[in-house]
């Protein structure tokens, strides 16, 4: 293991000689910015009327740099930034390719009209609490999760993303949120530990934590080594993080209990890391693994599809059918998992990207429904929103096409990418499965919709054109939340009516996945 | 070493599981806790152990001529045990003020964000 040595120490080889260029400090901007920023609306707690603007700024700015880094990215391929002088894999490095920055860009948006929206959603109390700092936080948590090319980092980012959504859980410490917090906390660090424990063996067998060593060293094994058991704890891990079937209870007991903008931002983000996180350690870095276990994937992405929109169809709390369609959702994706072709992937991811602005979109949207009926969300005692206002129930319908996956908005594609991948791998029943949970889905939302906008007002009045009117929103509030619901509802018609970029996108992000080439040498430099 | 510290790791995680299926809080929150401890153990014994050898490396050598015990795992858990040290002081103060809030430690009652008998959604249209 160890012997003497008499050459001479060339730092070359075992250092990062050469500084890094201007543009690829763009991989480690996202940390910094929503560290620094949440670090200055901490110590701005006292001057809570700034934290806003503060909020808003920082966010625009991280906007700005994932563009940047996503350009930079379909330029040059992925980028590779090792901190602390030691070449990988000893020293711990941030790999982006394309799908990380494609979807830290898109977190930073959905963030963005977040931040807009809680001006007016989140109270003194709170923002005295620290929702803005909490909210930068999480979106480090978040934005490193995507980035890092370090596996135990991974754990580390979820921890950062974990802690800081604790904080906006339980924000107001109402009863209910005590209760659904308390589900969630458990739940969610018990799945982190899952992640923690399949960590620890993969660093007992192959004795590196670099995800590209690890994907490299890997495909080199025998198979006596336990690489199958790893995966499974992994998948198991990364499935309870994405509410997939058998491990998503926590998220309908929890989601719909705090303010409906943390909602939002949670629904948005992060199950979707979990999904992240599926993609990376069992298509990239154990394929074989995956083939091993398409089979089980394949009954998990069937039965929570399933399940998610059938307890959609079974709530009366429109937040909490919101929840369920975010699960159901989370079944289109493990889909693309389990088939794992190109097509597949590609629409696993694209159905991410989608999935991310049209719930965050939904709640935000569903939040002014709430607002202009004061406070209420039984579907039964909503009504009359059209009345009170047309523009919101165009915007919520387009949502609700969106999220049942019709055309001409964003949902449609990834269902038609995933449907036809599952007819190409002879999958029929899956097939049937996506289409059948996107017509339930449609009859699910478009029942919120007939009844909360439709109907004139709650049921036991009586339908037609004189029913309660329902309180209008303050014209000073009216751009900050309407203006979010807008943009996120732009972006749905945007990949609706012209997918080709993001066709592109994920198409070649899932090829990434697959064919991990590029990602390798942006770690290992050329020699590989 | 490496079987009795394996046998130990397999010992804490049947004790943690049992407690945390229990429906009581505090009893998962010491599963949680210990349960933490197990996977710190873990990753310990799953890096290399060796008995008092101190990695100190020669002045006019490279690499330390004997096998030292590996560093890597120590640092992991360290951010590990710090990681879980923080959320588990976050839920035992969550665990008390639901207790205070909902007046029960037994999650099987804990029903106020999911009640029981809720009303189905209506049915027409």
């Amino acid at each position: 293991m160890a012997g003497k040595s008499d050459h001479a120490v060339d730092i070359s080889k075992a250092m990062v000689v050469e500084p890094v260029a201007l543009g690829d400090m763009l991989v480690i901007a996202p940390i910094c910015i929503t560290i620094i920023a949440g670090a200055l609306l901490l110590m701005f707690r006292k001057n809570i009327s700034l934290h806003p603007t503060l909020a808003f700024l920082a966010l625009a700015g991280l906007v700005v740099s994932n563009s940047a880094l996503v350009m930079r990215i379909m330029d040059t391929g992925p980028i590779t930034m090792t901190m602390g002088r030691w070449l990988p894999p000893f020293g711990i490095s941030f790999s982006v390719d394309l799908l990380g920055a494609t979807l830290t860009l898109i977190a930073s948006v959905v963030a963005l009209a977040v931040s807009i929206y809680a001006a007016i959603d989140i109270d003194k109390v709170g923002r005295r609490y620290g929702f803005y700092p909490f909210l930068m936080l999480l979106m480090t948590g978040v934005s490193g999760a995507f980035l890092t090319g370090d596996i135990f980092n991974l754990y580390v980012w979820f921890e950062v993303l974990l802690i800081s959504s604790f904080g906006l859980i339980v924000l107001g410490s109402e009863k209910v949120q005590l209760d659904g917090a308390v589900k969630y906390a458990l739940l969610n660090l018990i799945a982190t530990t899952l992640f923690l424990v399949a960590t620890g063996y993969l660093y007992g067998t192959l004795g590196t934590l670099n995800m590209a060593d690890i994907t490299i060293k890997v495909s080199k094994l025998d198979d006596t080594a336990p690489i199958n058991t790893i995966a499974a704890l992994y998948a198991l891990a990364f499935a309870m993080k994405a509410a997939a079937f058998p491990v998503n209870f926590w998220l309908p007991a929890s989601y719909h209990t705090p303010r409906i903008v943390v909602s939002a931002v949670f629904a948005g983000l992060l199950t979707k890391v979990g999904v992240y996180a599926l993609l990376r350690t069992l298509v990239m870095i154990m394929p074989a693994a995956r083939d091993q276990y398409a089979d089980i994937l394949l009954f998990v992405a069937i039965f929570t599809m399933l399940a998610g929109v059938l307890g959609a169809l079974a709530q009366n709390d429109v937040r909490r059918l919101l929840g369920y369609l975010v699960i159901s959702g989370i079944g289109s994706m493990m889909a693309g998992v389990a088939l794992g072709e190109q097509l597949g992937l590609s629409g696993a991811i694209l159905y991410a990207i989608h999935s991310i602005i049209v719930m965050t979109g939904l709640y935000l949207a569903l939040g002014v429904v709430m607002r202009l009926s004061g406070g209420r969300y039984n579907l039964a005692e909503l009504g009359g929103a059209y009345q009170a206002s047309s523009y919101l129930s165009a915007i919520f319908i387009v949502l609700a096409f969106a999220v049942a996956g019709l055309p001409p908005f964003s949902g449609f594609w990834p269902k038609v990418m995933l449907v036809s991948a599952a007819l190409d791998a002879e999958q029929n029943l899956l097939a049937g499965v996506i289409l059948l949970a996107g017509l339930l889905t449609s009859i699910a939302i478009f029942r919120v919709w007939a009844h909360a906008f439709w109907r004139s007002g709650p049921i036991g009045t009586p339908d037609g054109n004189d029913g309660p009117a329902l309180e209008p929103v303050a014209r000073s509030d009216r751009w900050s939340l309407y203006l979010p619901v807008t943009v996120l509802t732009g972006i749905v018609i945007a990949l609706g009516v012209w997918p080709e970029p993001v066709f592109q996108v994920a198409g070649s992000s899932a090829l990434g996945l697959i064919h991990p080439g590029d990602y390798l040498s942006s770690v290992f430099g050329g020699a590989r | 070493m490496e079987t009795a510290l394996s046998a130990l790791v397999g010992l804490f995680f049947a004790a943690s599981i049992y407690l945390m299926l229990s429906s009581y809080t505090i009893r998962i929150l010491l599963g949680v806790a210990l349960l933490g401890n197990a996977v710190n153990l873990l990753i310990f014994t799953a890096g290399r152990i060796t008995r008092e050898v101190p990695p100190i490396i020669a002045p006019d050598q490279q690499v330390p001529d004997v096998v030292t015990a590996n560093p890597l795992p120590q640092a992991l858990i360290l951010t590990a045990i710090v990681i879980s040290f923080s959320f588990f002081a976050f839920l035992l103060v969550l665990a008390f003020r639901a207790y205070q809030a909902l007046e029960t430690d037994n999650t099987n009652q804990m029903r106020t964000a999911e009640p029981e008998g809720e009303r189905v959604p209506p049915t027409s249209y």
